[in-house]
């Protein structure tokens, strides 16, 4: 009897825990079936590098290039904003704060993940967009600020992993660079630094997952226009904050090349998780 | 002499500029998070009280008070908890205590990742297609709710496996030698102890569904009324905030509202992290 309960447990909890690979096989499924048909109706060349998205045409005309290129944009300007703060404030953390400050830094880098992402959105379009319209020109709404506030939002994502992985850095390597009379900078930036470079790269390829999978934030700062943008001061959309604003009217064909961009999203991100996860073993072997 | 004594000196200044530009962007990163914190407290604070609290909205949110969005916030919260936390806390459960390394695992862990990895606006298309449209439950809490357990289901996972993973070996080995089944070592065992690792995860998610938006707007909908049951539509306090923000309805609505959402972010933390410091300490009374 206690043998036949434990079996039906034992495989009540392996089902249990297979729901997620279903999820994951659901999702992906879902998406595909409603984004796909549109995509294969169209060319996948002209869904991709057409920048001409009109709805209103006859017809209809979807192609994603101008989001495509916003998204590009506004990732690569998060980077550039995220990755070197980030990579500071891990180093931080793990090698120069004192035992009360690293203490207090956790928490914060944890709040800041928690902070709704409407908020950091909100806080942009209050503080930084009207900012940047009277200092740098332009409308405000636009590439720029998208990518600083995104920059800023992707930080514990860099944070975290980072600090995990120079802090998993076998304290040998640090006495040894020491003992051989580097500095402590030398010993940070010669030693250090490269040892945890696959937990590093890992969390900026995260990071980067992050900032092209954010919506709700660019939708607030971008200004959403479907234009290609000429300079950084450019209002222009991406391929999430288009989906975001029009679902919430779109049907048929329209709302069939959303769930496309949708496709072209999820596996754009699918790859770099893989490429995350493939980076970040590496480190396990080494 | 010259060249040796440079060699010496250099290290040294790259040093100096390397470390200051380090404390510059640490202490930058905690001033970009306490401004945002106070300028919304700040500017929202003041408009609220108890009114816009208990009472509900009135013209589309430009007057009354959020009643319904946090009901909406709770009701849909609790029900995407109680949706993941027995299937995340029982995968976490099963690949710490009844499997080993194997092609099942590998797949449940790459699973989660993935999962955690899918941006919240790809939850709100799967959500709508799958829950909304496919099972017909229209736009509900039901929907919204089924779409966040999905979306929180990683975050329980990993830290229910990662409290269980810091349960004593020998707690094990003790419970199994007087006599107990399996079942019996995890629940009156292994569960008690990580508990306060696996609540926090919960917490956690609780934090992360309270502040989501994009997965939730195209499920859960955006209607303004009171939910009366799991099949109402219902809104956010988070989707409210973005409407009353990109509609420009009603600025110090929206300032007030985003009071109240750092406010719950703020609690969620502290209390995450008292738990937390409290598990460790425990632990070190006991070790």
């Amino acid at each position: 009897m206690e043998g036949l309960r434990e079996r039906l447990i034992a495989r009540t909890l392996l089902v249990v825990a297979c729901s997620v690979v279903l999820a994951l096989a659901i999702i992906t499924y879902f998406i595909f079936r409603a984004g796909l048909p549109i995509i294969f109706h169209l060319g996948l060349d002209d869904f991709l590098f057409s920048t001409r998205w009109m709805p209103a045409d006859e017809g209809g005309s979807y192609g994603i290039g101008a989001m495509a290129l916003g998204s590009l944009w506004v990732t690569l300007g998060a980077l550039v904003v995220g990755v070197p703060l980030g990579v500071a404030v891990a180093v931080f953390s793990a090698e120069l704060a004192p035992t009360w400050l690293a203490n207090l830094i956790r928490p914060a880098i944890q709040l800041l993940a928690g902070i709704p992402s409407v908020i950091y959105g909100f806080v942009g379009l209050m503080v930084l967009v009207p900012w940047v319209r009277q200092h740098l020109g332009g409308p405000g709404l636009c590439v720029f600020t998208a990518a600083i506030v995104l920059g800023i939002m992707i930080l514990p994502n860099i944070i975290s992993i980072s600090e995990d992985s120079l802090r998993a850095v076998p304290p040998a390597y640090r006495q040894g660079a020491l003992a051989l009379g580097a500095t402590r900078w030398q010993t940070i930036w010669g030693v250090l630094i490269p040892a945890a470079r696959s937990g590093i790269m890992a969390s900026i390829i995260l990071g980067m997952g992050r900032a092209l999978g954010e919506t709700m934030a660019v939708i607030m700062m971008i200004g959403n226009s479907l234009q290609v943008p000429r300079s950084l001061l450019d209002p222009a959309t991406t391929l999430t904050s288009n989906i975001g604003l029009e679902m919430a009217y779109a049907s048929g064909q329209h709302r069939e090349a959303l769930f496309a961009t949708g496709v072209v999203l999820f596996a754009f991100i699918m790859i770099l998780n893989l490429i995350a996860n493939v980076v970040s073993r590496r480190r396990v072997q080494a | 002499m010259t060249a040796e004594k440079q060699v010496r000196v250099w290290p040294r200044v790259v040093q100096r500029i390397a470390f200051a530009l380090i404390w510059t962007a640490a202490l930058a990163t905690l001033m970009v998070l306490a401004f945002i914190v106070l300028y919304v407290l700040r500017l929202g604070l003041p408009h609220v009280d108890w009114r816009f609290l208990s009472r509900y909205p009135e013209a589309m949110g430009r007057e009354g008070g959020i009643l319904p969005a946090i009901v909406g916030t709770v009701v849909l919260t609790l029900a995407a908890v109680a949706v993941a936390a027995p299937l995340g806390i029982g995968a976490a459960v099963f690949l710490t205590e009844y499997t080993w390394e194997s092609r099942v695992t590998r797949a449940v862990r790459f699973g989660a990742e993935a999962l955690a990895g899918v941006p919240s606006i790809i939850y709100g298309l799967f959500g709508f297609i799958f829950f909304v449209t496919y099972l017909r439950m229209g736009w509900s809490i039901l929907s919204g709710a089924l779409t966040l357990a999905i979306m929180i289901l990683p975050t329980i996972i990993r830290t229910a496996e990662e409290a269980i993973l810091t349960v004593p070996r020998p707690y094990r080995d003790v419970s199994f030698g007087l006599g107990a089944t399996r079942w019996q070592m995890v629940t009156s065992v292994v569960l008690p102890t990580a508990l306060p690792g696996i609540v926090t995860g919960i917490i956690l998610a609780i934090g992360r569904s309270v502040g989501e938006t994009a997965a939730i707007i195209f499920t859960a909908g955006t209607a303004l009324t009171m939910p009366t049951s799991l099949l109402s539509p219902a809104r956010t306090m988070s989707v409210h905030f973005f409407v009353l923000a990109i509609e420009g309805i009603s600025l110090e609505k929206a300032y007030a509202t985003g009071a109240i959402l750092i406010l719950t972010t703020l609690l969620i933390n502290v209390l995450a992290n008292w738990l937390v410091v409290n598990a460790v300490r425990r632990h070190a009374r006991r070790g």
